[in-house]
């Protein structure tokens, strides 16, 4: 067994991700995160300053990476997230999730998909139902499978990003993999 | 990636060792015979991230329990710092106290860093009858993940499958 494919994106970006940018931009940063992570707090921001410098060069892809034992709201968070995605409404409840991530209990979640103009009944019924928890499962199991190491872990063209995630050496590393 | 690392390759039978879990419990690598092991050294408790290297095999024991295989995290901590590492983290595998004589299991598989008094993050994979069939040292700083483990437990599984 060869181990210089360790830490290889296993499940390829795809029709089932969550993308922002062109399909066929010439770099893809995927990110495996979790909402209640205090460092994937601190990735957010940056993630948006070098969307903003690479246009689009860059597509940007979140996979979720819930950390239960460590965060108990984590994968309700995560589901939240889905349920918004389900129907069409991903990456605002996704921004709003890591822009309150020590408001993340149940009564909050629904309150935030009012706020997006969701039914709440339903969202609260999917929560409860853990309707969407299979598909934060099959992320959190493609992270597994491509050595997602800790929260937040990016991978950069399917190869995972070990360097400093701050602004300048991301994009560097960015800029270089679009070339 | 180069790494200069002299940690046992597959193919060794896995030394034999006891060690503590607890201050009154001993946990001895023979036990798990029959079963495959997973031997994970890492150099210290409380690494101050999310989903540290234990804090992540914690979350992935469902997968590990599909291949039987049980869970073994080792470093040079005393039994007292495991067991308070262990509640404050959740950890629901056993940790093992490489304390004294300090680091002995490490140097006995290689993987023991002089420069720093700790074990490297090196993994071991050891087949049912005791035998190292896949091991693999971290870089110094990177926190391997699990893809390489897994990998090495569905090896075991096919080849136990085609008898």
């Amino acid at each position: 067994m060869a181990d210089d494919d360790l830490g290889r994106l296993s499940l390829p970006v795809g029709e089932r991700d969550h993308a922002q940018g062109p399909a066929d931009a010439p770099v893809t940063l995927v990110e495996y995160g979790d909402y209640e992570c205090p460092h994937c707090g601190r990735a957010h921001p940056i993630v948006k300053e070098v969307q903003r410098r690479l246009g689009s060069t860059l597509r940007f892809v979140f996979r979720n990476f819930p950390l239960n034992e460590s965060h108990p709201h984590a994968q309700h968070a995560a589901e939240a997230a889905e349920g918004a995605g389900a129907r069409g409404r991903f990456w605002e409840m996704h921004d709003t999730l890591f822009e309150h991530q020590r408001a993340l209990d149940d009564q909050h979640l629904v309150g935030y998909a009012k706020a997006l103009g969701l039914d709440p009944v339903a969202f609260e019924h999917d929560l409860r139902a853990h309707a969407h928890k299979a598909r934060v499962r099959q992320d959190f199991v493609s992270g597994i499978r491509s050595g997602v190491n800790g929260t937040p872990t990016f991978f950069i063209n399917g190869v995972r990003f070990d360097d400093s995630w701050d602004p300048d050496t991301l994009t560097e590393a960015l800029t270089a993999a679009a070339r | 990636m180069t790494h200069t690392s002299h940690v046992l390759p597959a193919g060794t039978p896995a030394p034999e060792f006891a060690l503590h879990t607890t201050p009154d419990q001993l946990v001895s690598l023979s036990e798990f015979r029959g079963r495959p092991v997973i031997l994970a050294f890492y150099p210290a408790d409380w690494s101050p991230v999310c989903g540290d290297q234990m804090a992540l095999y914690n979350e992935m024991l469902d997968e590990f329990a599909q291949f039987d295989a049980e869970l073994l995290g080792i470093s040079v901590d005393g039994a007292w710092c495991h067991v308070a590492f262990a509640h404050e983290r959740k950890l629901r595998f056993p940790l093992l106290a490489d304390f004294e004589p300090k680091g002995a299991v490490a140097r006995l598989y290689g993987a023991y860093r002089e420069q720093d008094g700790t074990s490297e993050r090196a993994l071991f994979v050891i087949d049912p009858e005791g035998v190292i069939r896949w091991s693999y040292a971290s870089p110094v700083g990177v926190n391997p993940g699990a893809d390489g483990i897994l990998r090495a437990l569905e090896s075991l599984k096919a080849e136990s499958a085609r008898g």
